[in-house]
């Protein structure tokens, strides 16, 4: 009997994307100067040309939201501005599936993601922090309720619009206006979003969208109208962003890289820790700063998981985003693709063993097979660094005080899981591991109400719930 | 004249719940206002810098393990220690800074305040910053503040004592543990208060102490790799940017504050963990 699955190709007819797109400055659309090509990765296609934003397309972008900050935003009562923000969640939610086609076509992701996750947890996003707008006195004991005024958003391609959503839900939220840049791979579904801003009459120059590439990002970062800097990126390019902002009075968040170490113990379920091991490191071909990229197994089930995990992986779909059935679609880049073959090639270098499933990969595009390492020690690159792709580190330990010792031995401090069936044991590791985000038998969940950030070198700050807010008011602690 | 001549304290460092000398063998003449010897304070060096971070990594997860009760009553008793000892700290501070004895004894009862406010913070800010998060999903969702790990502070130059308190107290009492470079023109009250953290069953290494010049250490207190959290309210405004500059090597947590007292000092130097499990059975 044959078990493949038929294509069921998602319709793009549903998407209508311009040839050419400008910048979205103080609500009217601005022609750039230049321009770069955005391409599907997916097919290598070429989608759509994106204006790189120039240090004065940054300025005019900052004077419009300086201009709506201090005329129309700071005016609104919270009432009203989260009225403004419940609009815009309404919006996004009947344009969902525009929004999750366009983002698969752009970013790589498989639509059943970006259905299923991007595009409701964006609007997610936006209705929660609409109901923070009119209780922001509510919002904490380290917070007044004054917003910063203009804010520069940095945000990365993993996630393109519910970075956008992370960051510009909050920001709003608060009464503070916005200069987004989004990635240079993926600037289509936040010039979509420029669209839904429009229609759901958001005053001009609230909602700034300036395309461009890492230059676009520095002529934000430095210019001396915004008064807090928000982005999401690489640790490298984060610390690069905090010494730029160190000698000036603007206020900074980072939500950086990661390394995320994955604890399984000898008492966890192991089918659904296997799914959660296959979820945690493949969601969205891995490009995920909180992705359980390490898996660090308990010796005495080492063996079963891993048999385990191999069989599942066998029938882990890679193909077309576009088709329902896909499990991991494209890597976003060449650059990225890249990179994931530089750090595999040293994990093949340095000793540790490489394992695929049999899969055929697309002859167009940019892709990897979902891949494990096993036999990885604590001093390989591929144990240490942020691959940032579908690739598994396994390691090995005896006791639960070995477990922590190696899943803290990292500089990064964002994500980390925990499979056992013993609460107490669950509530220990929890307490032990230095990380701002902890999935105990479960791995990659997200919600608005949910603070996401990170220990150590994977940031500043969180993102959600009321932990999040308070990075968009001023402190009480000056 | 007096026929008795008076038995002078020598002043130390205190690291790891001891009094050594710096290991530099350096040391600084402090003086009266007006002039006056009063003492030979150790100037500490980078390396005494570093013993110091080394002992205030060792204490943290005992510290931060500890009951927030018994945090709470440590710090309590260092109150009570203080106090007790309000007439010779009030005279320290005269001497060093020149105020009268009356401004000298409310800095003192000022301090013996703070700390017991702080003090009272560490069974209470947990549930106040802490949430339970109602995700969309059937999940229980959680948000615990946690201490930071190793702070550094660089206390202010002109309150000797209280300059010292405001800056320890709430980088304590979540568990935190700390290394602080005392007012460098009147170090002596800092050192002397490490006589009160001696008999306050402060665990070794949970606070230690280091007299000498902020220019000169403030750059090895930012680009320490060990080193998590900054308070650098005691800096000139026109140090702080190279000190911020320098603590982004490990994205350290860097601070300064115009409120003595207010729960966002001890906020500023903890880190919220939130952790998911799902709910069925």
């Amino acid at each position: 009997m044959n078990f493949e699955y038929a294509a069921a190709p998602e319709s793009r007819s549903v998407v209508k994307i311009d040839p050419e797109y400008g910048h979205f400055i103080n609500g009217k659309w601005v022609k750039g100067s230049t321009h770069f090509n955005s391409i599907n990765p997916a097919t290598e296609e070429i989608l759509s040309r994106i204006a790189l934003g120039t240090a004065s397309d940054v300025d005019a972008a900052v004077k419009a939201a300086r201009n709506a900050f201090d005329k129309s935003w700071s005016k609104l009562s919270g009432r009203e501005r989260g009225k403004y923000l419940f609009r815009i969640a309404r919006i996004m939610q009947e344009r969902a599936r525009e929004f999750a086609v366009l983002e698969t076509l752009d970013n790589g992701k498989p639509i059943r993601e970006s259905r299923d996750v991007d595009v409701p947890l964006s609007a997610a996003h936006f209705f929660y922090h609409a109901g923070w707008a009119d209780k922001l006195e509510y919002a904490g004991l380290e917070t007044t309720t004054a917003p910063h005024g203009v804010v520069g958003q940095i945000i990365p391609w993993n996630f393109p619009l519910l970075m956008l959503a992370w960051k510009v839900a909050p920001a709003l939220a608060t009464g503070n206006t916005v200069v987004l840049k989004p990635a240079e791979t993926t600037s289509l579904t936040a010039l979509l979003f420029a669209q839904v801003c429009q229609q759901a009459g958001l005053p001009e120059g609230v909602v700034n969208i300036v395309t461009g590439d890492g230059s676009t990002g520095a002529a934000i970062v430095n210019h001396p109208g915004i008064d807090k800097i928000a982005f999401t990126g690489s640790t490298d390019v984060g610390k690069l962003i905090a010494r730029a902002v160190a000698p000036t009075n603007k206020s900074l968040t980072l939500e950086l890289g990661g390394k995320g170490a994955n604890i399984v113990f000898g008492d966890a379920a192991i089918d659904e820790t296997v799914e959660g091991i296959v979820n945690g490191i493949f969601f969205n071909q891995g490009h995920v700063c909180c992705a359980g990229s390490r898996l660090i197994l308990q010796e005495s089930i080492a063996d079963e998981v891993l048999e385990k995990l191999k069989r599942r992986m066998e029938k882990i779909r890679v193909g077309d985003p576009l088709d329902k059935n896909t499990d991991l679609g494209a890597i976003n880049s060449a650059e990225q693709l890249a990179k994931i073959h530089e750090l595999t090639a040293a994990g093949d270098a340095e000793g540790a063993n490489r394992w695929t499933p049999s899969c055929a990969l697309p002859d167009k595009g940019f892709w990897f097979a979902p891949t494990i390492f096993t036999g990885v020690t604590q001093a390989h690159r591929i144990a240490r660094e942020e691959i940032f792709g579908p690739v598994l580190s396994v390691l090995t330990f005896r006791t639960p005080a070995e477990a922590i010792e190696k899943a803290n031995n990292t500089p990064f401090g964002l994500s980390a899981g925990i499979w056992s069936e013993k609460g107490s044991n669950i509530l220990w590791a929890s307490q032990q591991l230095r990380a701002g985000v902890i999935w105990a038998n479960t791995f990659n969940k997200f919600d608005p109400a949910s603070p996401f950030g990170g220990y150590k070198e994977s940031g500043w700050g969180r993102e959600g719930g009321r932990h999040g807010l308070s990075a968009y008011l001023k402190g009480s602690a000056k | 004249m007096s026929g008795r001549l008076e038995v002078m304290k020598t002043y130390k460092l205190y690291i790891n719940g001891a009094f050594p000398r710096t290991e530099s063998g350096r040391s600084y003449e402090i003086t009266s206002k007006s002039g006056e010897f009063l003492a030979n304070a150790c100037l500490a060096s980078r390396k005494d810098l570093r013993d110091a971070v080394v002992a205030a990594r060792a204490a943290q997860p005992g510290w931060a393990k500890a009951t927030a009760f018994n945090r709470g009553q440590i710090m309590y008793r260092i109150a009570e220690m203080l106090e007790g000892r309000a007439d010779q700290f009030a005279q320290e501070i005269s001497l060093q800074t020149g105020v009268s004895a009356k401004v000298s004894m409310q800095e003192v009862t000022d301090a013996v305040d703070l700390m017991v406010w702080y003090a009272g913070w560490s069974d209470k800010l947990p549930s106040l910053a802490g949430a339970t998060n109602p995700v969309s999903g059937p999940y229980y969702n959680f948000t615990v503040p946690e201490a930071l790990g190793v702070v550094g502070v660089i206390a202010t130059i002109d309150k000797p004592l209280l300059g010292l308190i405001e800056a320890i107290a709430p980088v304590l009492v979540s568990g935190n543990t700390a290394v602080v470079l005392a007012s460098s023109s009147a170090p002596l009250s800092a050192i002397s208060f490490a006589e009160v953290l001696a008999t306050s069953d402060l665990p070794n290494g949970v606070l230690n102490i280091l007299s000498g010049q902020q220019s000169e250490l403030a750059p090895w207190f930012a680009s320490h790799m060990d080193i998590d959290g900054l308070d650098i309210s005691g800096l000139p405004e026109a140090d702080r940017a190279a000190v911020k500059e320098a603590g982004v090597e490990n994205l350290k947590r860097i601070s300064a504050f115009a409120k003595t007292a207010e729960p966002g000092r001890i906020l500023a130097f903890m880190e919220a963990k939130t952790i998911w499990h799902p709910i069925g059975n």
